[in-house]
């Protein structure tokens, strides 16, 4: 190897990894801006969005702003019955689409895909117009969003569940049932907690989906209001800086069930290996 | 002289069950009720309201939210829709374009190094990739705000050297509703990508180089044609959230980048011109399905996820 093609060897083992940490780095600089804007004293001038001076009292006082905290706790209510509906419905169909036949499987799959791939101003503007044409008009509020965070997560959790379980390996569920296991036992004892992990997936995408959505909940909201409608609804007349600690709060919290599910499956596999 | 009988010793027990063929693909009314509640939920809220909002594209624009619509296959709808508003479709299309070119240059770096040469830091990467999301979208892009701002340390060092000039913004321009619509959108093009590249055999590329390829022609002839799959996912899965979305042109931009999103929005919650509104959603996902069929037979691949 002549030493030219070595540097471009050692370039290419190196820079790629460094260019990939940039971008990386790169994607946490709105993250690193909200944690940092959660400890800024903006009494003075509300309507400037710039940090000024150092304080703690956003941290001591979340629920100062008004409306913020029940909007928060709005969206927690949605997201958790969103994520719980969206996963059980969600599992069941993916559990038809892998392990059974039936008529208009291969259709299915594209109709899952569909709501992944439209825009979310078309989905949102297509249910206020359904909810409108029959008679729902006045009365949107938090049924007509749960409706609609469910429809949207539902593909996610699908999608999720549905690799999980195409990736397990059959013969686990006939050697169960080899040795005796009735076809419950075999799913309970071995299928359920194998794919369980993906459920568990599938949930945690589905609710930071539903906490995080603006544009279709905007549509559907009528007066209630959730922490995104409260951010976008403040953003017009100057953000209250508590609105942070909420975005680094949720972000902490999701980092910590993340990362130790995956030290987790690591400390697991570590034990399985011997 | 003693027969082996090796039966012998099963006789104690019952013989197992035969095979149910339980984790086969089987046939049977099972999978109808499995799947049946999600076809109702995408059924009735998803299917339907596309219905729904064709048919109010086709109402009368005299009418209004209070007083009702006349469904009077109002045709003419569309041709006004394109004409008051080809402006903000087309700079939707270029926006969304550009960012899908940017995310796709970022995001093919970073999917290339988790893929080939994080090693054990894989997971963790992959986890880093996704976690910046968890702080809510709308308080991200607010950041931006701050950090291209005209005070704000991005200017300043573009100031310095020339390339804005003293009164130079970046706030309120292109360049920050493009910018803000990469940001947003990345991670939608990195995992598709990462997913297609790590199934490649690393093996093919030492061949590639043990035929005194140069590492980038081994690249452009193994590494991307073998990652299109993931390509055209990441593309899709980027360019069709960012012609929709109006919040970056919104707080990143000026009503000079409104993009078409910002006026479907406005007819249907502010105006309350449900006809228009209606027509220019039409509109929009009827160029986004032409080009997405366009784009995959060119692109000549059919696995998407």
């Amino acid at each position: 190897m002549n030493p030219l093609s070595r540097l471009g060897r050692w370039i290419t083992d190196h820079l790629v990894m460094t260019l990939g940490i940039l971008v990386l780095v790169y994607m946490y600089i709105p993250n690193m801006v909200v944690a940092l804007m959660s400890f800024n004293d903006s009494s003075k001038a509300r309507n400037l969005y710039s940090f000024q001076s150092f304080t703690l009292d956003n941290w001591l006082h979340p629920c100062a702003p008004d409306g913020m905290c029940q909007s928060v706790l709005k969206s927690i209510e949605i997201g958790l019955l969103a994520t719980l509906f969206s996963t059980i419905i969600g599992t069941l169909g993916a559990f038809a689409l892998v392990r059974h036949r039936f008529v208009g499987r291969s259709a299915m799959n594209t109709v899952l895909f569909l709501p992944m791939a439209s825009p979310e101003i078309v989905m949102g503007s297509s249910l206020l117009a359904l909810f409108v044409a029959s008679g729902l008009g006045g009365r949107l509020g938090f049924w007509t969003i749960l409706v609609a965070h469910i429809m949207f997560c539902l593909s996610f959790v699908v999608v999720t569940v549905k690799s999980r379980l195409a990736g397990l390996d059959d013969n686990l569920e006939q050697a169960a049932m080899d040795l005796y296991a009735t076809e419950s036992q075999a799913f309970w004892k071995v299928t359920f907690p194998l794919v369980f992990p993906g459920i568990l997936g599938a949930a945690l995408l589905a609710f930071s989906l539903s906490f995080d959505d603006f544009i279709i909940t905007n549509l559907n909201a009528g007066q209630t209001v959730t922490f995104p409608m409260f951010v976008w609804g403040a953003a017009q007349r100057g953000v209250p800086m508590q609105v942070n600690v909420i975005g680094t709060v949720m972000f902490l919290l999701a980092l910590l069930v993340v990362l130790s599910g995956e030290f987790g499956s690591r400390r697991r596999a570590k034990a399985l290996a011997g | 002289m003693v027969a082996q009988t090796p039966e012998r010793s099963d006789a104690e027990l019952p013989p197992p069950p035969a095979p149910t063929g339980a984790t086969r693909p089987r046939r049977s009314l099972t999978g109808y009720w499995l799947i049946l509640p999600v076809v109702l939920w995408l059924g009735v809220f998803f299917i339907i309201p596309f219905y729904s909002l064709v048919a109010s594209s086709l109402f009368d624009p005299n009418g209004s939210v209070l007083t009702g619509y006349d469904v009077t296959f109002h045709w003419q709808n569309y041709p006004d829709a394109l004409r008051e508003y080809w402006r903000p479709l087309l700079r939707s299309l270029w926006y969304a374009g550009l960012a899908t070119f940017f995310c796709l240059v970022l995001g093919y770096v970073l999917a290339y190094a988790i893929a080939f040469k994080a090693g054990r830091w894989k997971n963790l990467m992959l986890v880093l990739v996704v976690a910046p999301f968890f702080t809510s979208f709308l308080l991200r892009t607010l950041s931006w705000k701050l950090i291209l701002g005209d005070n704000g340390w991005v200017v300043d060092f573009l100031q310095t050297v020339h390339i804005l000039g003293d009164d130079g913004h970046l706030l309120a321009t292109p360049v920050a509703v493009i910018a803000g619509l990469t940001y947003n959108f990345l991670p939608f093009m990195v995992l598709p990508l990462y997913a297609s590249l790590e199934k490649i055999d690393g093996r093919l590329i030492e061949a590639a180089g043990d035929l005194y390829a140069s590492p980038a022609r081994a690249f452009f002839k193994v590494t991307w044609p073998l990652s299109l799959p993931g390509v055209v996912g990441g593309t899709l899965l980027t360019f069709i959230p960012a012609a929709g979305d109006y919040i970056n042109a919104e707080l990143l931009g000026s009503p000079n980048q409104s993009m078409v999103g910002n006026r479907i929005q406005e007819l249907f919650t502010s105006i309350g011109d449900y006809a228009a509104a209606g027509a220019l959603s039409v509109i929009l996902m009827a160029i986004i399905v032409t080009m997405v069929i366009f784009y995959i037979r060119k692109a000549g691949t059919e696995e998407l996820l």
